[in-house]
C-alpha cells in the first residue's frame, strides 16, 4: 500500500507539459540505444532503450535477474557493451571506465554503499580525485565544498565523521554527495530504499525531487511498485533483458506493471487468500518457541539485541519485520545457537536451550534456513549427497558406529530432489553449480525433510524468481498447516504480510509490538520499523 | 648502580646500540610488510625476499666491490620478487598463504643454489667490507637517545628516514589514501577510478623492496657474509611487528626495537645476573614473538580487504 | 538423470588435480633443466646421475624409501590439517621433539617389557608432537594468535630446546658430542632388508596412508573434518563442532610429524642428535600440496621428492650439478602447483589476440 498520495502533478515537480516544449528541441540528457550485453551465451541487455531527460526520475522496473544492474553498470563505465550507442547530451560517447562515466557527468549510488567505513566522509568524497590535490589531497578544501553542497540539497552530513560512524540513512547521503561532487547530472539510484524505513524513503524522496528540479536525470532501479507510482515520472521495464513497455508513470498503474513484469496477470499477494484465518488452533500445548528477554552482542562488542522476546506456537507462522540491521540477524543466529547471549533465555518445545549447542536444538527439532546460503547452508565443492546429509551423517541410517553409509545418504537425496523438484543431473553434482532457485531447494529439502518442529527461515527467498519464491512460499505454509512452527524473518513486507499469523517488529535490538495479522497496517508496520509504536 | 651511571654505563650504552642495530632488518621488513597489508594483500613471503635481498646484495657487492651498487641491486631483485608474489596473488588469486610459504622455500634453495655456483663450498668464506659505524662524535655518548641513533651506519640512518617517509606517505599523500582504500573496500575505491590491481602491485613492490633492504643489511651491515639461511625467521617475526605495532611506521619502529633488543641481551648473556642456559637466550626473539601475538591479537585495525583476492568487476567485453 | 549419472561413471576419469600435480612437476623439471644447462651440464646426464643413484640400485632405493617415511609421515599430518583448513607449518618442530622423546623414552627402556618398548616410543613421539601443535592449537583458540606464525616461531624454540635438553640432562655420558645414548636393540625399528638401511618405518607409512584414506572417506569424523575446511560457517550451522575438529586437525598432524622424528631416530639414528632433520617439515608442505592432500597422492610425491634429495649429492659429485639444485626444483613444483590457474588465463588472452574479430 502507498505511503504517499497518488495524484500530484508530476513526482519530479516539473509539468511534463512545459518539459516536453523545452525539450522538443533540445537532446535528451541520456539516451542509450540498443544496448546488448552478453556473458558467453546468456543475454543480459537484448537491444535495450532508455532515454531519460533532466528533470525527469525515471524508474527502471524489472525482476531479479532482469537485466538492471547490468545496463546500469554499462551507463557507470563498468561495463562495455557487446552492441549499442550511449548517447550524453547529444553526443555520442563510449564509456570507457569508471572514470570516464564521471567525466561525462553520470554518478552511482549503489545499493551496497561504497565507502571506506575508516575514513572520514571528506576521505571517502575525495577519493581518487586528481583535482584534490595530486600529491597531497587538501582535505580542508573538500571539506568546504562538501558543506556548500550538503546545504544546497539537504543533505545534511559532517565532513569529517568517520563513515563507520554514521547512520545507514546518513552513509546514503554520503554516497549522493559523492557523485553530486564529482559534478554528476545523470544518478543512478539502485534499490534506494531497502534499508531506509518509510519516513527514510520519505526524506529521500524529498532529496530526489530537489535534485530532479535541479535539472538532473535521476534513474531509480527498483521492484517496490508502490515507490514507483509515487515518485517517478516515467518507468521503463526490463523482463529477460528486454524492454517490454516504456510510458509516463502517470499513463500507469501497479497492477499493470506488475504484469509486465513477469509476464502473467498475477495477483498481488493478499491477505485473506493466503492464510485461512483463525487457522492456529490453542490446543493447550506450550509454544514451539520461547525467547525470553535475550541480549546480545556482535563480532566487535556492539549490542545488537537489546531484550527481544516473542514466542510461536506450534502451527502459526510468526513473521519479524524489520529494517536490515536491527538485530534480526542475530536474533536469529542467537536462536539457532551459532550466536552466544548474555542474558535472557530460550526453549524449544519446553527445552531449555540457552546454552545448547547447535546439533543439540537441531535434536529437538529445530530447522534453520538461514540467509546467507553460500556462506551459512552450503558447502559448495561438496556434492548434492554430502550437503543433503550434512547435519544428520551422524545419525542411523546414514553412519552406523561412524561409518558411513552411502546407499542410505543417496537413498535422501534421491528424496530431496523428487520431492523439491531440484534441476540437477544428479545426486553427485556439486552443488555449487546448481541455480540458486534449486541450491534453496536443497536447503529447504534438507531442512524440512527432517519434519522439524521449529523452522527459523531468515530471507528465504532472497535472490530467487517468482517460481521458486512462490514454491518456497507453499513449502512453508505446508509445514504450518502439518503443525510446525515457523519464525520468519524478512525486510520484504509483503512476504511478512502474506504469510504471517502474528508480526513482530525489530527495532534497534528489540521486539516492539506485536500485531495480529487481521489487526495490521502497513503505515503502523512502518512507524514501528521507525520506532514508534503506537 | 645509581640511574645516572647506569644510563651512562658503557654496557648498557652497547646494548642500545646493538638493539637499534638488531631492529633494522626486522623494522625494513615489516614496514614492506605493512604497505603490502594496508593494501589488503597478505606478504607471508617476506623472510624470502630479506633472504634474497641477503644474497644479492652480498654478490654484487662482492662482484664490484661497491656497496651501494650492491644496495641497489638488493632493492631491485626484492622488487622483482614483489612482483612475482603480487603476480600470484593479485592476478591469479591464489592462497597468499600458500604463495608466500612457496616463496620463502625457493628462496631458500635459490639462494643456495647459486651461492654454491658462485662461490663453491670453500670452507673459508668470502666476505666484504660491510658498512661502518658512522662517528658522530659526542652526540653518540648522549644517555639513551647516544647509543640509539648516533652510533649507527648509513644504511640504519637510510632505514630510518624510511619510517618517516612511511608515516607521510600513508597519512598525507594520495598515495597512502588510495592504499587504505584498497585494503579496506577495493570495490568502493574502483567505483571511484582507483586502480585497485595497479595500486596493489605497487604496494607489493614496495614491498619486496623494503624487505630485500632489510635483508640486505644482514650481510652487508651487519657481518660481511652470506650464509644460507641466515633471515632464520626473521621475515616471521616482522609479521608480528607488523600486529604488535598496529601496521603504523612508528609503532612498526618501537615494535622493532624491542625485539631488537631481546636479540641484543641474548648476544650479552654473560652479563646477565643469572646463568641462563644459551638456548633459551636464543630463542627469546621467538618466544616473544608468540607472546605479542598472544597479548595483541585482534580484529582492531586489521585491513578489512586483508588476504581477500580482489576480482574486478567490470572491464569485460560483453 | 541416473542414465547421466552412469555415463558420468563409465568415462575414463582422469582427475583435474592429477593433470595438474604432473604438470607442475614436469613444468619444474623443465626449468631445472635450464639451471643445469646454464652450468655448462647436460641436464640428461644429470638427471640420469640423479635418479639412477636413487632408484637403480638395491641401496639406493632403500635408501629413497627410508627418506620417504619421513616426508610421508609428515606430509600426511599437514595434508590433513588442511583438508580442516588448519595450517600446519610446525611439522619441522613436532618431528624433533618427537625424536628427542622417543629417544629418551628409548633410553630407559630397560624399565619396559622389550615387546612394549617400540610401541611406548611411538606413544611417547605421538603425544610429544601433538602436544606441541596442541599448544599453537590452544594459542589459536584462547588467544586468536594467528597459527601460521606462531608454529614457526614455535618450530625455533623446538629446536633450540632440544638443543639444551641434547646438551644438558639427555646428553650421553660417554660422549662428547651433543647426543642420547645410542639406542639398544629393542628400541630399534627392525630392519627389513640386509645391507640397507631400509626400516620397518616403511610399514607403519603404509599403515597410515591406509588409516588415512579410511578415515577421510568413510568415516563421519572425516567427512566433518572435510567440511569444516570447505565451510567453517556452514558446518557450524549444521552442527558441527568446528573448534574440535581444528583442534583435530592440529593434533594428528602433530601427532604425525612426532611419529616421524621416531621412524628417524629409532630407524635411522638410533639415537636423537642434533640435526635429526634436513627440513622434512619444511618439504612435506610440498609434499602435502603436490599430492593435492590426497593420501595416496602425498605418498607419491614424498616418494618422488625423496628420490630427489637421495639422488642429489650423487648428481653434484658426478655431473658437478649443486645438489641444491633439488630445493630449487622443489621450490619451483610448488610455484607451478598454485600457478595452474594462469593456464586458462594465458591461454584466453592467446585465443583472443589470434582470433579474428568476431560478429556478434
Amino acid at each position: 500500500m502507498p505511503t504517499e498520495k497518488k495524484g500530484f502533478p508530476t513526482a519530479s515537480g516539473i509539468a511534463p507539459e512545459a518539459v516536453g516544449e523545452a525539450e522538443t528541441k533540445a537532446a535528451p540528457l541520456l539516451d542509450m540505444r540498443g544496448i546488448r550485453v552478453a556473458f558467453g551465451s546468456f543475454v543480459a541487455n537484448d537491444a535495450v532503450d532508455l532515454t531519460v531527460r533532466a528533470g525527469d526520475i525515471h524508474a527502471l522496473l524489472g525482476e531479479n535477474g532482469a537485466g538492471k544492474s547490468t545496463l546500469m553498470r554499462v551507463l557507470a563505465g563498468l561495463l562495455v557493451p557487446s552492441n549499442g550507442e550511449v548517447w550524453i547530451s547529444g553526443r555520442r560517447e563510449t564509456i570507457a571506465g569508471a572514470a570516464e562515466a564521471m567525466r561525462l557527468g553520470i554518478g552511482m549510488v549503489h545499493q551496497h554503499f561504497m565507502l571506506v567505513p575508516p575514513l572520514t566522509v571528506a576521505e571517502n568524497v575525495c577519493l581518487g580525485l586528481p583535482s584534490a590535490g595530486r600529491l597531497i589531497p587538501n582535505l580542508k578544501q573538500c571539506a568546504n565544498k562538501i558543506r556548500a553542497l550538503a546545504k544546497a540539497y539537504d543533505l545534511d552530513v559532517d565532513p569529517n565523521a568517520r563513515v563507520a560512524d554514521l547512520s545507514i540513512a546518513s552513509q546514503q547521503r554520503v554516497e549522493i554527495l559523492k557523485v553530486l561532487y564529482r559534478g554528476a547530472r545523470i544518478l543512478i539510484l539502485d534499490e534506494p530504499t531497502a534499508v531506509l524505513t518509510p519516513q527514510e524513503t520519505s526524506g529521500l524522496f524529498r532529496i530526489l525531487r530537489l535534485l530532479a528540479a535541479e535539472g538532473a536525470a535521476i534513474i531509480f532501479i527498483s521492484h517496490k511498485l508502490n515507490e514507483v507510482m509515487a515518485l517517478t515520472s516515467h518507468v521503463t521495464v526490463l523482463r529477460h533483458g528486454r524492454v517490454v513497455a516504456s510510458a509516463a508513470t502517470a499513463d500507469t498503474d501497479a497492477r499493470g506493471l506488475a504484469r509486465m513484469m513477469v509476464g502473467t496477470d498475477i495477483a498481488l499477494p493478499k491477505l485473506e487468500d493466503t492464510v485461512p484465518m483463525g487457522a492456529v488452533a490453542e490446543d493447550g500445548k506450550g509454544p514451539v518457541l520461547s525467547v525470553e528477554s535475550i541480549v546480545c552482542r556482535d563480532a566487535s562488542g556492539v549490542r545488537r539485541v537489546s531484550g527481544a522476546s516473542l514466542n510461536v506456537r506450534s502451527g502459526e507462522i510468526v513473521g519479524v519485520a524489520g529494517v536490515d540491521g536491527n538485530g534480526q540477524q542475530e536474533l536469529a543466529e542467537a536462536i539457532v545457537g551459532l550466536r552466544k547471549i548474555e542474558g535472557g533465555s530460550i526453549s524449544i518445545n519446553g527445552h531449555e536451550v540457552t546454552h545448547a549447542s547447535v546439533a543439540d536444538r537441531i535434536d529437538l527439532g529445530l530447522a534453520h534456513i538461514p540467509e546467507d546460503r553460500h556462506r551459512t547452508a552450503l558447502v559448495e565443492p561438496m556434492t548434492i549427497s554430502e550437503n543433503a546429509v550434512l547435519e544428520r551423517i551422524g545419525d542411523a541410517p546414514f553412519s552406523r558406529s561412524g561409518w558411513i553409509d552411502k546407499a542410505a545418504i543417496a537413498s535422501l537425496a534421491d528424496t530431496i530432489i523428487k520431492d523439491f523438484d531440484v534441476r540437477t543431473t544428479g545426486r553427485e553434482q556439486k552443488i555449487g553449480t546448481l541455480s540458486g532457485g534449486n541450491q534453496q531447494k536443497v536447503v529447504l529439502g534438507r531442512a524440512l525433510s527432517r519434519d522439524p518442529s521449529l523452522i527459523v527461515a531468515v530471507q528465504p527467498v532472497r535472490g530467487l524468481d517468482v517460481g521458486a519464491t512462490a514454491f518456497v512460499h507453499r513449502q512453508l505454509l505446508a509445514r504450518r498447516a502439518a503443525g510446525a512452527g515457523v519464525l520468519l524473518i524478512s525486510t520484504e513486507l509483503d512476504e511478512i504480510l502474506a504469510l504471517s499469523d502474528r508480526i513482530v517488529v525489530m527495532f534497534k535490538g528489540e521486539a516492539i509490538g506485536e500485531l495480529k495479522r487481521e489487526e495490521v497496517t502497513v503505515g503502523q508496520l512502518g512507524l514501528m520499523m521507525a520506532g514508534q509504536v503506537a | 648502580m645509581s640511574m645516572l651511571s647506569a644510563l651512562t654505563d658503557p654496557i648498557f650504552a652497547g646494548f642500545l646500540a646493538a638493539s637499534m642495530r638488531l631492529a633494522i632488518p626486522i623494522m625494513l621488513a615489516a614496514l614492506g610488510g605493512l604497505f603490502a597489508e594496508r593494501s589488503g594483500v597478505l606478504n607471508i613471503g617476506l623472510e624470502g625476499m630479506m633472504l634474497i635481498g641477503a644474497f644479492v646484495g652480498f654478490v654484487v657487492t662482492f662482484a664490484t666491490g661497491q656497496l651501494a651498487i650492491g644496495i641497489i641491486a638488493a632493492v631491485l631483485s626484492g622488487i622483482a620478487a614483489g612482483l612475482l608474489l603480487g603476480l600470484y596473488t593479485i592476478t591469479l588469486s591464489a592462497n597468499q598463504v600458500v604463495v608466500g610459504i612457496a616463496l620463502n622455500l625457493l628462496s631458500v634453495g635459490v639462494t643456495s643454489f647459486f651461492y654454491r655456483l658462485f662461490f663453491g663450498a670453500a670452507a673459508d668464506r668470502p666476505r666484504i667490507e660491510p658498512f661502518a659505524p658512522l662517528d658522530f662524535g659526542w652526540l653518540g655518548d648522549v644517555p639513551l637517545i647516544g647509543p640509539l641513533l648516533f652510533r649507527q651506519d648509513m644504511l640504519a640512518y637510510l632505514g630510518l628516514s624510511l619510517i618517516v617517509l612511511t608515516w607521510f606517505v600513508m597519512k598525507k599523500t594520495r598515495f597512502g589514501l588510495n592504499i587504505r582504500a584498497v585494503g579496506e573496500h577495493p570495490e568502493a575505491a574502483e567505483t571511484l577510478g582507483v586502480d585497485v590491481v595497479h595500486t596493489r602491485y605497487i604496494a607489493i613492490a614496495l614491498s619486496g623492496g623494503l624487505a630485500a633492504l632489510g635483508g640486505a643489511f644482514l650481510s652487508l651491515s651487519a657481518t660481511g657474509v652470506f650464509l644460507d639461511n641466515m633471515t632464520a625467521g626473521r621475515g616471521y617475526i616482522a609479521l608480528a611487528i607488523l600486529i604488535l605495532g598496529r601496521r603504523h611506521a612508528i609503532g612498526i619502529l618501537f615494535a622493532a626495537l624491542l625485539f631488537g633488543s631481546a636479540d641484543a641481551l641474548q648476544l650479552r648473556a654473560q652479563l646477565l645476573p643469572i646463568n641462563i642456559p644459551l638456548q633459551f637466550l636464543l630463542m627469546l626473539p621467538y618466544v616473544l614473538t608468540i607472546v605479542v601475538l598472544a597479548g595483541f591479537a585482534g580484529r582492531q585495525g586489521t585491513p578489512a580487504a586483508l588476504g581477500l583476492p580482489f576480482l574486478r568487476s567490470g572491464s569485460q567485453k560483453g | 538423470m541416473s542414465r547421466t549419472e552412469d555415463a558420468q561413471l563409465k568415462r575414463p576419469h582422469v582427475s583435474p588435480a592429477l593433470v595438474s600435480s604432473v604438470a607442475a612437476v614436469f613444468a619444474a623439471f623443465m626449468v631445472g633443466a635450464l639451471l643445469i644447462a646454464a652450468v655448462g651440464v647436460n641436464p640428461l646426464t644429470a638427471y640420469g646421475a640423479l635418479f639412477d643413484a636413487a632408484l637403480g640400485s638395491r641401496n639406493g632405493l632403500s635408501e629413497t624409501l627410508v627418506r620417504t617415511v619421513p616426508l610421508a609421515l609428515c606430509g600426511l599430518g599437514i595434508a590433513l590439517a588442511f583438508r580442516a583448513g588448519v595450517f600446519n607449518v610446525g611439522a619441522e618442530g613436532q618431528l624433533y621433539l618427537g625424536g628427542t622423546a622417543a629417544a629418551a623414552v628409548g633410553v630407559v627402556g630397560s624399565a619396559f617389557p622389550p615387546v612394549l618398548l617400540l610401541p611406548a616410543m611411538m606413544l611417547a613421539a605421538a603425544l610429544a608432537g601433538a602436544l606441541w601443535s596442541g599448544l599453537a592449537a590452544w594459542l589459536k583458540l584462547r588467544f586468536r594468535a594467528d597459527e601460521l606464525i606462531t608454529t614457526i616461531m614455535l618450530n625455533y624454540v623446538a629446536i633450540d630446546f632440544v638443543s639444551f635438553l641434547l646438551h644438558g640432562p639427555l646428553k650421553d655420558p660417554n660422549s662428547p658430542l651433543a647426543q642420547t645414548a645410542r639406542l639398544t636393540t629393542e628400541a630399534r625399528l627392525p630392519a627389513l632388508l640386509s645391507g640397507t638401511r631400509l626400516h620397518a618405518g616403511v610399514l607403519i607409512v603404509v599403515v597410515v596412508v591406509i588409516l588415512a584414506h579410511l578415515f577421510l572417506w568413510k568415516r563421519v569424523g572425516g567427512f566433518r573434518l572435510r567440511v569444516v575446511g570447505f565451510n567453517p560457517h556452514a558446518a557450524l550451522n549444521a552442527g558441527i563442532d568446528v573448534r574440535y575438529t581444528l583442534v583435530l586437525g592440529f593434533l594428528i598432524s602433530g601427532a604425525l610429524a612426532g611419529l616421524a622424528g621416531f621412524a628417524e631416530v629409532s630407524g635411522v639414528q638410533r639415537r636423537m642428535i642434533e640435526n635429526l632433520s634436513p627440513g622434512f617439515g619444511y618439504t612435506a608442505i610440498i609434499v602435502a600440496l603436490l599430492g593435492q592432500t590426497n593420501p595416496i597422492g602425498v605418498l607419491a610425491s614424498a616418494f618422488l621428492f625423496a628420490a630427489l634429495q637421495i639422488g642429489a649429492t650423487t648428481m653434484e659429485s658426478a655431473a658437478g650439478v649443486p645438489s641444491t639444485l633439488t630445493t630449487v626444483i622443489q621450490g619451483l613444483v610448488v610455484l607451478f602447483l598454485i600457478g595452474k590457474s594462469a593456464v586458462p588465463l594465458v591461454l584466453g588472452w592467446l585465443s583472443r589476440r589470434l582470433r579474428p574479430k568476431a560478429v556478434t
